[in-house]
């Protein structure tokens, strides 16, 4: 060891994983370094091979993957030669993993204390009346509400957000030197990735542990980290400072991070005043058995413009497409399509009626029927609605492929296995294409890609919208989103509109409360994003 | 092809003896009147012959040749088994399928009417249809399919049950595709891994149960040669310390390790489950 302080290094890592195939890198030749009580950011688009990283820091690899090359040395232990029994007594005790989806990571049937003290006790740190005790002092510091009783709950009784902080809290309980944490607030909902990320910041600083902090969201890491690294296809774009890295990025990659976001979409003239709206949904009710989702939802979607639908999780926004699509019946109130009232079930509206309304989901992994070819996707409707077949089927489906970028000659015959995620999603506009709509209903369909590709999918949307005159129905949570592309916003909240407006209108004051705590809540391309926010909400907050 | 190539390449040397097994019963019941030394029931010496001579492996209760009835028995009993199966899988995976599709009432009836069956042991279940119904192979294929279907009938209803609220499903219903349509271009292609595993396992249930109803005297009646009723007819030898109706009973077992090997093979590859 020759510089004291220096916790974790790595020096010229490969890891190469195995699959069918052959074998691919996934990351090559890294070199990283973290000081004791340093955080380190790692940011890249998904396959840039950060939580491979992320894990080996653990001296840990996925199944089928295997270290090549490099050294990993953690507190002067080779961990890429230690054996398996010397790499188990590191894990938990003295290095902690915190993944994304805490859902998954907690046992169902075990209470939260349990399992927050299991590693320690095991690990013979400390006896199960000392762990208990740090896990209520960290449950307090990662203020979770009664922090005494919580850990009495099991998983599914508490909220997605407090399992997070649960987990960060049971990471900690052993007092390991590193964490790593991967992409943990990216499965929450705007307004409680703030609370997560504030508490996990104050309780890193607090116990002095080193972290790793992976994310794709740039403007995330910028909050936790003092130095950053980029990585792209496993191998190091750029590295430095977070605040060097923020004022002054060098590689062309890492600025087209940072640029993003920054798309608008064209402007659209203003509406004239009394044209029929395309769609209008009046006074909607709607319940799933007897849990009431929706509530008095009236909107107007006019010809040619976007509306943009944003809320967090639960606030019922994909309810409503469920309804406007017919899976949902509603209770009460009523959509109209061009004037005609459409029949409350899909089963009930005619095939024209289904066509002119057309839905592109979240997913693009379970949008797609796996066993069909990209040919059979758009084919169908082809011939469904338009009773198009051979030679003319053929020449639409490549116009199709086209037209949403991508190249027919290599894709038509691909099974969407062989597609990748924003591929997949092209696939399933051209799908929604191919029945010629009027009204396509997008719900959250960039929230699973990578910001990049997102941005892509957006530039997509709008060039469409352009050329074919299209209305597009956006429903998504991300407000970046919608200040790049909507014409409309309505903000819902808890199955109500709360607020809707012009895009102008709602992106300046005043603001409702709500509407002003989701804009607020959107992360930032700055350092002291976090700080001035925290500062801002303790001073208005009642005392 | 090609695909079916690469897995059959990289099959673990288990799924190899199954295959090779099935496929060499395949072959002898197909080719049974080539391949046998005898006619099925012809009679060629003295009852309970020893093994050597013109009889390799002895004579049964009648002076039939063992060897022969062996190979026919291969044909009637398989090929009865696997009619049964097929069967089977139309009337319970073809319901159940429908069932977890449509859900609502429909779903409601069918799985009354199917835990009903279920409720009744099956054995007995048959024992009385057949009582009731006459022992015919006509009758026997179908009742013991009925019963059968009931169990398949479960596990197409979880399959689209599961595969029905994918968005793809969804967006089918959406464009207006009829039940069919969803059926068998969304939810059973995406199902038939599972389903063929599950061919294996059933096949092999139903062919123990055609043995045991001929052990019982329902199944198979003679003088159709058939491994259950072999058993029970040459059963007095074991007495004499005579392995011969030992060996219906060893190709039964054979038969089902074998095909396991090849569902477990196919089952390990449907899971996603590698090495």
């Amino acid at each position: 060891m020759t510089v004291p302080d220096t916790l974790l290094t790595m020096r010229g890592l490969a890891i190469e994983g195995r699959s069918e195939r052959g074998t691919t890198q996934i990351v090559t030749g890294i070199d990283l370094n973290l000081k004791r009580g340093e955080v380190l950011g790692l940011i890249g688009e998904s396959g840039a091979g950060k939580s491979t990283l992320g894990l080996a820091a653990m001296g840990y690899t996925r199944d089928g993957c295997r270290i090549t090359a490099g050294s990993i040395v953690f507190d002067g232990i080779e961990l890429t030669t230690a054996g398996d029994e010397a790499r188990r007594r590191l894990r938990g005790s003295r290095i902690a993993y915190v993944a994304q989806s805490a859902a998954a990571a907690f046992n169902p049937a075990m209470r939260l204390i349990d399992q927050s003290v299991e590693i320690a006790v095991q690990h013979g740190v400390m006896n199960n009346a000392e762990a208990a005790a740090a896990a209520i002092a960290l449950y307090r510091r990662m203020q979770l509400p009664s922090p005494e009783e919580i850990g009495f709950r099991y998983p599914h009784q508490v909220s997605g957000g407090q399992l997070q902080r649960a987990m960060t809290a049971m990471a900690m309980v052993a007092r390991p030197d590193l964490i790593v944490f991967d992409e943990p607030t990216t499965a929450l909902d705007v307004t409680t990735q703030i609370e997560v990320l504030a508490a996990i910041r104050d309780a890193v600083e607090a116990i002095g542990t080193s972290a790793i902090y992976i994310s794709h969201d740039l403007a995330l890491v910028a909050q936790m980290a003092d130095r950053i690294m980029v990585l792209r296809h496993g191998r190091l774009v750029e590295e430095a400072d977070t605040r060097t890295m923020m004022a002054s990025p060098r590689q062309a990659y890492t600025k087209s991070l940072w640029a993003v976001r920054t798309f608008r979409a064209t402007r659209k003239p203003e509406m004239a005043a009394g044209t029929t709206p395309l769609l209008r949904v009046e006074r909607l009710t709607a319940a799933y058995d007897e849990t009431p989702v929706l509530q008095d939802v009236s909107l107007d979607l006019h010809r040619g413009r976007t509306v943009a639908v944003v809320g967090e999780s639960g606030s019922g926004k994909s309810t409503l497409a469920r309804v406007i699509t017919g899976l949902l019946p509603p209770r009460q109130g009523s959509v109209a399509f061009e004037g005609k009232t459409l029949a409350g079930s899909y089963r009930g509206r005619s095939p024209e009626e289904l066509r002119r309304v057309q839905m592109i989901v979240q997913m693009p992994d379970t949008a797609l029927n796996p066993r069909q070819r990209v040919r059979d996707a758009i084919g169908r409707p082809l011939k469904f609605y338009l009773g198009l077949t051979g030679e003319a089927r053929e020449r639409r489906m490549r116009e199709l492929l086209t037209e949403i970028e991508l190249d027919p000659d290599q894709y038509v015959d691909r099974y969407p296995a062989e597609l990748s995620g924003g591929q997949k999603q092209r696939v399933c506009i051209a799908r929604a294409l191919a029945a010629e709509p009027a009204l396509l209903i997008c719900d959250e369909i960039t929230s699973a890609l990578d910001q990049l590709v997102a941005e892509e999918m957006l530039k997509l949307l709008d060039r469409l919208q352009r050329e074919r005159g299209l209305t597009y129905l956006f429903i998504t949570h991300d407000l970046a989103t919608v200040r790049a592309i909507a014409d409309e916003v309505v903000v819902m909240k808890d199955g109500r509109i709360v607020e809707a407006g012009p895009r102008d209108r709602m992106f300046a004051p005043p603001h409702h409360p709500y509407t002003d705590l989701l804009l607020s809540s959107v992360p930032e391309m700055d350092p002291d994003w976090l700080d001035r926010l925290l500062d801002q909400r303790k001073a208005q907050a009642p005392s | 092809m090609a695909d079916l190539a690469t897995a059959l390449r990289s099959a673990p040397p288990s799924a190899w003896f199954g295959i090779s097994v099935s496929a060499l019963y395949v072959f002898v019941a197909l080719g049974a009147p080539v391949v046998a030394p005898f006619g099925e029931t012809q009679v060629v010496g003295p009852a309970f012959a020893p093994w050597g001579g013109a009889s390799p492996l002895g004579t049964d209760n009648l002076g039939r040749d063992m060897a022969t009835r062996l190979i026919y028995g291969a044909r009637n009993t398989v090929g009865i088994a696997v009619v049964t199966t097929v069967l089977a899988f139309l009337i319970g995976g073809g319901i159940g399928l429908i069932s977890g599709t449509v859900r609502g009432w429909v779903d409601q009836v069918l799985g009354r009417i199917v835990d009903v069956m279920m409720a009744i042991p099956s054995l007995i279940f048959s024992l009385l249809l057949l009582a009731i119904f006459g022992t015919s192979v006509v009758s026997m294929i179908t009742i013991i399919a009925l019963i059968e279907a009931t169990r398949i009938f479960r596990l197409a209803r979880a399959l689209a049950l599961g595969i029905a609220v994918l968005d793809y499903v969804e967006a089918a219903k959406l464009r207006g595709e009829g039940l069919i349509w969803l059926i068998t271009r969304e939810i059973l292609p995406n199902a038939t891994a599972p389903l063929i595993a599950e061919f294996g396992l059933r096949f092999c249930f139903v062919f123990l149960f055609i043995s045991a109803l001929s052990f019982l005297g329902l199944g198979i009646q003679p003088p159709t040669a058939d491994w259950g009723s072999m058993v029970r007819d040459n059963a007095a030898l074991i007495s004499y310390g005579d392995i011969t109706p030992l060996l219906p009973a060893g190709a039964i077992a054979l038969l089902t390790v074998a095909v396991n090997f090849v569902v477990d093979w196919l089952l390990h590859r449907s899971s996603g489950l590698k090495d």
